[in-house]
């Protein structure tokens, strides 16, 4: 899970320090434009989301905009806005698990949690993602819980995983 | 560093010490346990295998065996896999629990783990790989080392002639005679546009510029393809090898490898292999005692489909959008940073180093007229052997689907298969015989691709799999053009319709007309060939889109809004299992009388019809 998630980020200016993992951050890349993608992707990898605060921080660092960061975010689907919930199930709907029926799995899954792919409860428990082929097609159809394969997967099973393994008190989310 | 001597006798030593890998009848007591390494199979706990393996070993005290990690064996529908050499025992669906069991069964007691070997799809054990039917027919050239070295050691690639061809490059060849070799071989671009390689590095060569770039396009982003993937995580050297060859024959200094970020182990391993070849001064100044000098730096990408474009994809290396620029200017003449820069696929890199080593006219030799050599293709959906192909190009789909493929799972029928991902299109079964190669596939409709190749049976339905294409490229266009932003949108619109039972048959029409615009009028590859997936089910499935639009139905069963699950009363002998499996309890009814599916709760998830034994259930 991503451990830093309630740490908030803070602003360089006043008092606050910055960010511990930002200033390594910084330290570790050249102030030049080409980086941009790159320290993102250490960024979303760190928060599992690109904070807001990181973004400024971004573009005093590298002189660029805040409205191109904020573009090169919006663009890429491996970025987000928002944090993703302390379980984000994630359904592969690559084509290989497409023709096995993940599509199945994503509708109920939508049904469960009352959210949609990108969205998160507003408990922040659970998240809902998509994504094209994990690489385990050989198991088709998968779905992910924070980065653990499920494979070969009905509906039934993906019940059951949501029943079963969560505790007590997250299950008033599941919907049956 | 190693001198050229030093990196001479490391591959003597090693190539030694590695041939039970490769020969059966090695003279040797030492054994080596080959745990599958790949995505697939590490996501069905083959590093805990391998641990267990290590662990057992020493409790045991037995120093003659090894257990090495490996790349893709290819066969991933039976991962994961074990492989022991040098008697090549080929075990399946391993679990860490058996680890035991073959340490002693298999290594101590030298009998084989009946239970454990893999079954042929007639039911049939084989002992070895090549027993296996999905094997016979391939021919592996990019994928050679792949399942045979461990790729994060670089002198188990030097072991099997891994750098040679660069050494030979270096030293012996001048840049045209390389560029002139691999025009001569044949060799096409294996990213799916099919353009041919050494002309290609001919027209960057001719290119003026001081600074000129190296690039390898490792953004593989057809959802249900894997080539690319598995050749990074079983054998990264060979691409770098291969850039390297490249960036001397262009006048390059700088490579770039633009690889996704959601392929963990791939980057992993590139990184470590870069890292080696670092260290060993096979990248850096002065390569094999020479005047050249060439380094490679990876970049991920961030999970954008529209930066396999190569275009997009310097966009994206240069830490913009990726958004297309509009061509020409090829990058062959302006490309990162405005200077020439080439750009290959990873399968395209992994067959150069072969080339120059067995020679133009052994590769040519392989293939048809027009498309030479081998093609790695990612055999998915329905069938039985899902995992990793290589086969000569010429190969019928026939052959593939069901000689190596196996067939079609539950006795079903082959409906239709899809290359070319969300830019190719469907080839149904009419022509399953055809040969596959760039023309053959582009003359019926489809195109090669970058090697997807999902398998279809009939319960598949094709207006809804068309939708599923059009979603995928709705949310991957990058909004530069307007007939790719705008008119894949307007399609998405019409086929939803269609899957609701709100189409007419005028809907058919537009989506024909709207194809065909946006394949004219947008300003790249993922525009252009955005409409294939719907105007090649249009030709051979117009039949089925019609049932959507006027009869209102879908014989597949998937388009929910038109379906409705009944039981027949008749066959239903009131066993219960439906009303066992259904998710949301819709299923009514008690002791042996028919079942009733309540419609207001019913989510039409199918779990219902698999699992009646009286073939009961139906629409």
């Amino acid at each position: 899970m991503h451990e830093n998630e309630n740490k908030k980020i803070k602003c360089c200016c006043g008092e606050n320090k910055k960010d511990e993992f930002m200033e390594k951050l910084f330290s570790q890349y050249q102030p030049i434009k080409d980086n941009l993608i790159q320290m993102l992707n250490e960024i979303q990898e760190h928060y599992g989301y690109v904070p807001m605060e990181a973004q400024k921080e971004l573009s005093e660092f590298l002189s660029i905009p805040m409205a191109e960061i904020y573009g090169v975010v919006t663009f890429y689907s491996r970025f987000s806005l928002k944090p993703k919930g302390k379980y984000n199930v994630s359904v592969c709907l690559g084509t290989a698990c497409f023709v096995k029926g993940s599509q199945k799995i994503m509708d109920r899954l939508q049904e469960r949690l009352k959210i949609g792919p990108g969205e998160t409860t507003k408990d922040g428990l659970f998240s809902i993602e998509e994504t094209r082929c994990v690489g385990a097609c050989g198991l088709a159809p998968v779905f992910t819980i924070n980065g653990e394969v499920y494979g070969k997967a009905t509906v039934q099973k993906l019940d059951e995983v949501l029943d079963g393994c969560f505790g007590d008190g997250d299950k008033k989310h599941l919907k049956k | 560093m190693k001198t050229i001597k030093e990196l001479h006798q490391i591959k003597e030593e090693k190539r030694r010490e590695l041939d039970l890998r490769v020969n059966t009848k090695a003279d040797t007591r030492e054994k080596h346990i080959l745990v599958c390494h790949g995505t697939g199979c590490t996501s069905s706990k083959s590093p805990e295998i391998l641990e267990g393996f290590r662990r057992i070993l020493k409790e045991k005290n037995i120093d003659n065996v090894k257990v090495i990690k490996t790349g893709c064996f290819g066969l991933c529908a039976k991962g994961p896999i074990v492989i022991i050499r040098p008697e090549d025992t080929f075990y399946a669906m391993v679990k860490p629990e058996d680890c035991e069991e073959i340490i002693q069964t298999h290594i101590i007691e030298g009998n084989i783990v009946e239970r454990l070997l893999a079954k042929d799809i007639d039911g049939t054990k084989v002992n070895s790989l090549d027993d296996l039917n999905f094997y016979k027919k391939q021919k592996r050239i990019a994928l050679k080392n792949c399942g045979v070295i461990n790729p994060e050691d670089i002198d188990e690639y030097l072991a099997f002639d891994g750098y040679q061809a660069l050494e030979k490059v270096l030293t012996e060849m001048s840049p045209k005679e390389v560029i002139e070799e691999i025009k001569n071989s044949g060799l096409r671009g294996r990213g799916g546009a099919g353009f041919p390689t050494g002309k290609k590095w001919e027209l960057t060569r001719a290119s003026e510029g001081k600074q000129k770039y190296v690039v390898c396009n490792a953004d593989e982003g057809d959802p249900g393809a894997f080539m690319d993937r598995s050749i990074l995580e079983g054998d990264p050297h060979s691409v770098l090898e291969a850039m390297a060859i490249a960036a001397y024959c262009i006048g390059a200094n700088k490579g770039f490898i633009y690889v996704r970020a959601e392929y963990p182990i791939a980057v992993k391993r590139l990184q470590i292999a870069i890292n080696q070849a670092r260290d060993y001064g096979l990248l850096g100044n002065h390569i094999f005692d020479t005047n050249f000098n060439f380094d490679i730096e990876i970049r991920l990408g961030a999970g954008a489909f529209v930066c396999g474009e190569e275009t997009a994809l310097l966009e994206s290396i240069e830490g913009k959008r990726g958004q297309p620029r509009v061509k020409p200017p090829y990058p062959a003449t302006a490309g990162l940073w405005g200077k020439p820069t080439l750009i290959n696929n990873v399968e395209t890199y992994a067959n150069i180093a072969q080339i120059i080593l067995k020679g133009s006219k052994w590769y040519s030799s392989i293939g048809t007229e027009n498309s030479k050599g081998t093609k790695v293709f990612a055999l998915g959906g329905n069938v039985n052997n899902i995992g990793l192909v290589e086969v000569p190009m010429g190969t019928t789909l026939r052959e593939i689907v069901y000689d190596i493929g196996g067939g079609i799972p539950n006795g079903r029928d082959f409906k239709a298969a899809q290359t070319g991902g969300p830019s190719g299109g469907c080839i149904p079964k009419e022509h399953l015989d055809t040969p596959i190669d760039y023309e053959s596939l582009k003359e019926i409709g489809s195109m090669m691709g970058s090697g997807g190749l999902i398998v279809m049976d009939d319960t598949k339905c094709m207006v809804s799999l068309a939708k599923f294409y059009l979603e995928f490229t709705v949310s991957e266009s990058c909004g530069k053009c307007t007939p790719c932003r705008i008119g894949t949108k307007r399609m998405l619109e019409i086929l939803e319709k269609l899957c609701n039972g709100e189409g007419s048959e005028l809907d058919i029409y537009k989506l024909e007309k709207l194809a065909v615009n946006i394949q004219k009028a947008s300003i790249c590859g993922l525009g252009q060939s955005a409409p294939n997936p719907v105007i090649s089910t249009l030709k051979y499935f117009r039949e089925e889109f019609r049932q959507h639009a006027i009869a209102k139905e879908c014989k597949a069963l998937e388009c929910k809004a038109m379906s409705k699950i009944t039981i027949n009363e008749e066959k239903c002998k009131g066993c219960g299992l439906c009303q066992k499996h259904c998710p949301v309890n819709a299923i009514e009814g008690e002791g042996r009388n028919p079942r009733v599916i309540n419609q207001d709760k019913c989510i039409k998830c199918g779990t219902c019809l698999t699992s009646c034994p009286f073939k009961a259930i139906g629409n």
